[in-house]
C-alpha cells in the first residue's frame, strides 16, 4: 500500500471564462506521503484543490484517486468510459473525483478537506464540530432519524463511540479542555489544529490542507509538523497540502509540485525542487532577456 | 451621543461623585434640549375664542412637568441603569474574551420545564376556578388554545428558520395546505380527524420538500422573497381553485373531532352520557386545549430529540457554514429539504387542529400577516430557542387580547378610548426596543447539543444566524 499511487491527476485544466487558471497539470500523489503544492501566490493552487474536492467541476481532466492500492487504477478507462463516479475492483476501487459532488467526494472517496481561511462552525462547541464531522456513518446509525427519535440504543452506543474518537482527536491536539467551548473562542493557532482534527473525523485516505501554517507561530508551526507527520504515519492517512512556509514545506514532505501560472514547472523530491532554476525563477523573479531589453530601453532614454 | 460616551468614558476613570457630577450635567443639558423643542411645540398652544379670534394659551405648567421628566429620566439613566449600559458599550477584546457563559439558565430549566407544563396541564382548571365555572372561563380557554397554536407554530418554523437559518416567509403555507387537507378529506371523504391529521401532516411535508427544490440553491432575500411568493400562491390557488377549496367563501361545517370517537354531544352515545357527565359544550373546548398541548408537546418533544441527532446537528451546522458542512460529507440538498419538510409537518399538523377547531376554513386565514406574526414569535424568541419562542407567543398573542381588558383606562382618557386600537402601536414599540436591548431575541444564547464535562451557554455573538 505505502508507497503505492493514491491520487492522480491528469491534464487538469479550469478556465474562469477567459481565464486559465490551471493549465494542463497532472501529477500523482503516493499513499503514505505529504505531497506538498506550492507556488507564488496566483498560481492556481487552491483552484486544484477545489477541483480536486469537488467543489469545482474541472474544464477538462481527470482527477482518480484509487482504494486499496493502485491495482485499482487497472480500470481507470473502463471505468471513465462508462461514465461511472465510482468502480469497485476486487478489495478496492476507484473513485473519479472530477465526476462527484463536493459532499462525496468525502464520504465516499474519502478525501478530506481544509479551508485557507478556517471555517469552523464557530457557534458550536469543539466537540460538536467533532461530531458534525461524523454526520455520514451517525446518520445510519439513527436510521436516518426515524430509529434515532425513538432513542434506540444502538444508536447511543454509536454516538459514544464517535465521542471517543473526537476525545482521542481532543487529546491528540491538545484541546481537551476546552471541549465545551463553543469553537470560535478558541485562539487561532488551536482553530488551525481543530478544523484539522474535525477532517480527519471523516475518516479519510487523503487529507487536503490549504496553507495549514498560515498564521501560526513558529512554535505552533513546529507542533504543525509533528501532528501532520503522526497523521501520516499513525492514521495511515496520506496527505496533500498547500503552503506558503517554505520550513514546513521542506521539512514535512516526501513530494513537492511546483506551480506557477497554472502550469506545473516542477515535480520532485523537496531537494530535487530546492535546486531548481525554474522554481527558483518563479519565486524571486529572473533576469531574462524581456527583462534587460525593457531596462536598456529606460536607460537609453534617460 | 458624544456627550454621553464622553461624561461616562469620564465617570468610568474617576469616582463616583465625579460621575454623578457629570451625570447631573449631562441631564441638564437634555433639559435645555427638551426645554428648547418645548417652546415652539408644547408652551403655547392656540385656540379659537367665542367670537372665533384665535388666542394663544400659555401652558408652563405642562412644558415644566416634560422638562423636569426628561431630567430625572436622563439622570436615572446615567446613574442607576447606566453601568450596564456602559459596560455593553465598552469596547472588549472580542477574540479573548471567553464567549460562554457557565449557565444558571440550565438548572432553571429543569424546574421551570415541569412548572411550564403542569402550569399547562392545570390551566383550564385554574381559569375555571378563578372565573367561577367552566362555561365562565371559556374566553381564558379559547386563549390558551390561541396561544399554543401560535407556540406550536412557532416551533415548527423554528426548525426552519432558527436551527437551519433558512429565512423563511411563507410558513403560513403550510397551515393552510394542513387546513384544507382535513377539510377537505373530512367534507368530501368523511375521513376521521385522527386519520386526517397525519395525512395532512405528510401532504403539508411534501409540499415543503416541493417549496424546498427549486429554492435550495438561494440564500438570504432571494430565499425569502421565494417563500413569500409561495405563500401567496397558495393563497391565491385557495381562493382561484373553486371546484376544490370553494373559493373565497370557504368549507364550512367541517365535522367536529371525537374523544377517540365519541362525539361531543348531548346523545346517548356522546362523550358526557359515556362518561356520566351532564353535558355542556365546554367539553369540546377542554379537549381541544389539551389536543393543542399534546401536539405542541410533541413538536417540541420531536424538535429537541432531533437536534441531538445528527440531522439536527447538521442543521445547525449549516447554518453556521454551509461550504464546511459540504467538506465533511453532509448533503446540503437532503439537510436543507428535511428541515423545510419537518417544518412544514408541523405547520400542517397546525393547520389540521386549526379546521378543526374553527370548523371553516377560508383563505382570508392565511394571509401574509399570518407568517409574519410566526416568524416574528421566532425571532423575538430568539432563533433556535424553545422557552423563547413560547414567551414570545404569550406576548406577542395574548398581549393584544390583554388590551381589552384596560376598560378602566375609560376613566382617563374618556369614554371613546379603545386600548386594542393601539395594539399595532404597542406591537411596534414593542419591536424596537427589542431590537436595541436584545437584538438576537429574548434568549439568544445556544445550548450545546452535547458535552464532555460541563454544559456551557454559547453566546449568541459566536452563533451565526444563517444567510438563507
Amino acid at each position: 500500500m505505502k508507497g503505492e499511487t493514491l491520487l492522480r491527476v491528469e491534464h487538469l485544466t479550469m478556465r474562469f471564462g477567459g481565464l486559465v487558471a490551471v493549465n494542463d497539470l497532472s501529477f500523482t500523489a503516493k499513499a503514505g506521503d505529504i505531497t506538498a503544492l506550492i507556488g507564488p501566490n496566483g498560481a492556481g493552487k487552491t483552484t486544484v484543490f477545489n477541483c480536486i474536492t469537488g467543489f469545482y467541476k474541472p474544464s477538462e481532466g481527470r482527477v482518480a484517486l484509487a482504494h486499496g492500492g493502485e491495482a485499482a487504477f487497472a480500470v481507470i478507462e473502463e471505468a471513465t468510459a462508462k461514465g461511472a463516479r465510482s468502480l469497485k475492483v476486487e478489495d478496492g476501487a476507484i473513485h473519479l473525483l472530477e465526476r462527484m459532488p463536493d459532499y462525496l467526494v468525502t464520504q465516499h472517496a474519502r478525501v478530506a478537506r481544509t479551508f485557507q481561511n478556517i471555517r469552523l462552525f464557530s457557534g458550536m462547541t469543539v466537540l460538536e464540530n467533532l461530531l458534525v464531522a461524523q454526520h455520514n456513518p451517525l446518520m445510519l446509525a439513527s436510521g436516518y432519524s426515524v430509529l434515532g427519535i425513538l432513542g434506540l440504543s444502538s444508536y447511543t452506543t454509536r454516538q459514544k463511540e464517535a465521542v471517543e474518537l473526537a476525545k482521542d482527536w481532543l487529546e491528540r491536539i491538545g484541546l481537551t479542555d476546552r471541549a465545551d467551548d463553543p469553537a470560535g473562542d478558541l485562539p487561532y493557532g488551536a482553530q488551525r489544529r481543530l478544523e484539522i482534527a474535525r477532517a480527519m473525523c471523516t475518516k479519510p485516505v487523503l487529507l487536503c490542507l490549504d496553507e495549514p501554517a498560515a498564521g501560526l507561530n513558529p512554535r505552533e508551526s513546529l507542533e504543525l509538523n509533528t501532528l501532520l507527520r503522526e497523521i501520516r504515519d499513525r492514521d495511515a492517512t496520506s496527505l496533500l497540502l498547500i503552503e506558503h512556509d517554505m520550513t514546513v514545506v521542506m521539512e514535512i514532505s516526501d513530494h513537492v509540485v511546483v506551480l506557477d501560472y497554472g502550469v506545473k514547472i516542477a515535480d520532485g523530491s523537496p531537494e530535487q525542487v530546492k535546486n531548481d532554476p525554474k522554481v527558483i525563477g518563479a519565486y524571486l523573479g529572473v533576469e531574462d532577456e524581456e527583462v534587460a531589453a525593457v531596462e536598456a530601453e529606460v536607460e537609453g532614454r534617460a | 451621543m458624544a456627550v454621553l460616551s464622553q461624561s461616562t468614558a469620564a465617570g468610568a476613570k474617576t469616582g463616583v461623585p465625579d460621575r454623578l457630577v457629570s451625570a447631573l450635567k449631562d441631564a441638564g443639558f437634555a433639559t435645555l434640549v427638551m426645554l428648547g423643542l418645548c417652546v415652539p411645540l408644547v408652551t403655547l398652544r392656540t385656540d379659537s375664542e367665542e367670537g372665533g379670534q384665535l388666542i394663544l394659551v400659555p401652558r408652563l405648567g405642562l412644558t415644566a412637568a416634560l422638562c423636569l421628566a426628561v431630567f430625572f429620566a436622563r439622570l436615572g439613566y446615567l446613574t442607576v441603569w447606566g453601568k450596564q449600559a456602559r459596560a455593553a458599550r465598552q469596547p472588549t477584546s472580542r477574540k479573548e474574551a471567553i464567549k460562554t457563559v457557565a449557565t444558571p439558565r440550565y438548572s432553571l430549566m429543569t424546574i421551570g420545564l415541569p412548572l411550564a407544563l403542569g402550569f399547562a396541564l392545570a390551566y383550564p382548571l385554574l381559569v375555571t376556578l378563578i372565573n367561577g365555572g367552566l362555561s365562565e372561563a371559556r374566553y381564558w380557554i379559547d386563549l390558551g388554545i390561541l396561544v399554543l397554536t401560535y407556540v406550536m407554530l412557532g416551533w415548527g418554523l423554528n426548525i426552519v428558520v432558527g436551527l437551519a437559518g433558512l429565512l423563511d416567509l411563507g410558513y403560513v403555507a403550510f397551515y393552510a395546505i394542513g387546513a384544507y387537507s382535513y377539510a377537505i378529506l373530512s367534507t368530501t371523504f368523511h375521513i376521521s380527524f385522527w386519520l386526517c391529521l397525519p395525512i395532512a401532516g405528510i401532504l403539508a411535508a411534501t409540499w415543503g420538500v416541493l417549496l424546498g427544490f427549486p429554492v435550495l440553491r438561494l440564500r438570504g432575500d432571494y430565499l425569502a422573497i421565494v417563500t413569500l411568493a409561495f405563500g401567496e400562491i397558495i393563497r391565491l390557488v385557495l381562493i382561484n381553485w373553486v371546484p376544490v377549496t370553494n373559493g373565497g367563501a370557504g368549507i364550512a361545517s367541517i365535522p367536529r373531532a371525537s374523544f377517540f370517537g365519541l362525539p361531543f354531544n348531548d346523545d346517548d352515545n356522546g362523550f358526557a352520557a359515556f362518561f356520566g357527565l351532564e353535558f355542556s359544550p365546554m367539553h369540546r373546548i377542554v379537549f381541544l386545549f389539551y389536543l393543542i398541548l399534546a401536539l405542541a408537546t410533541l413538536t417540541s418533544l420531536v424538535t429537541t430529540r432531533l437536534r441531538r441527532l445528527p440531522v439536527g446537528r447538521a442543521w445547525e451546522a449549516l447554518r453556521e457554514d454551509e461550504i464546511a458542512c459540504r467538506s465533511l460529507g453532509i448533503n446540503t440538498t437532503t439537510t436543507k429539504l428535511t428541515a423545510f419538510a419537518t417544518g412544514a409537518l408541523f405547520g400542517g399538523l397546525a393547520g389540521s387542529f386549526f379546521a378543526v377547531r374553527q370548523g371553516f376554513v377560508s383563505p382570508e386565514s392565511f394571509n401574509f400577516l399570518e407568517s409574519a406574526i410566526i416568524l416574528a414569535i421566532v425571532v423575538l424568541g430568539g432563533m433556535g430557542s424553545q422557552v423563547g419562542v413560547v414567551i414570545a407567543a404569550v406576548v406577542m398573542i395574548a398581549g393584544p387580547e390583554m388590551l381589552r381588558n384596560l376598560g378602566f383606562l375609560k376613566a382617563i382618557f374618556g369614554e371613546n378610548f379603545d386600548p386594542s386600537e393601539y395594539r399595532l402601536l404597542i406591537f411596534g414599540l414593542a419591536m424596537v426596543v427589542m431590537m436595541i436591548w436584545r437584538p438576537r431575541g429574548l434568549v439568544s444564547t445556544r445550548e450545546p447539543t452535547v458535552f464532555l464535562k460541563e454544559r456551557k451557554s454559547i453566546s449568541s455573538d459566536l452563533v451565526k444566524e444563517g444567510h438563507g
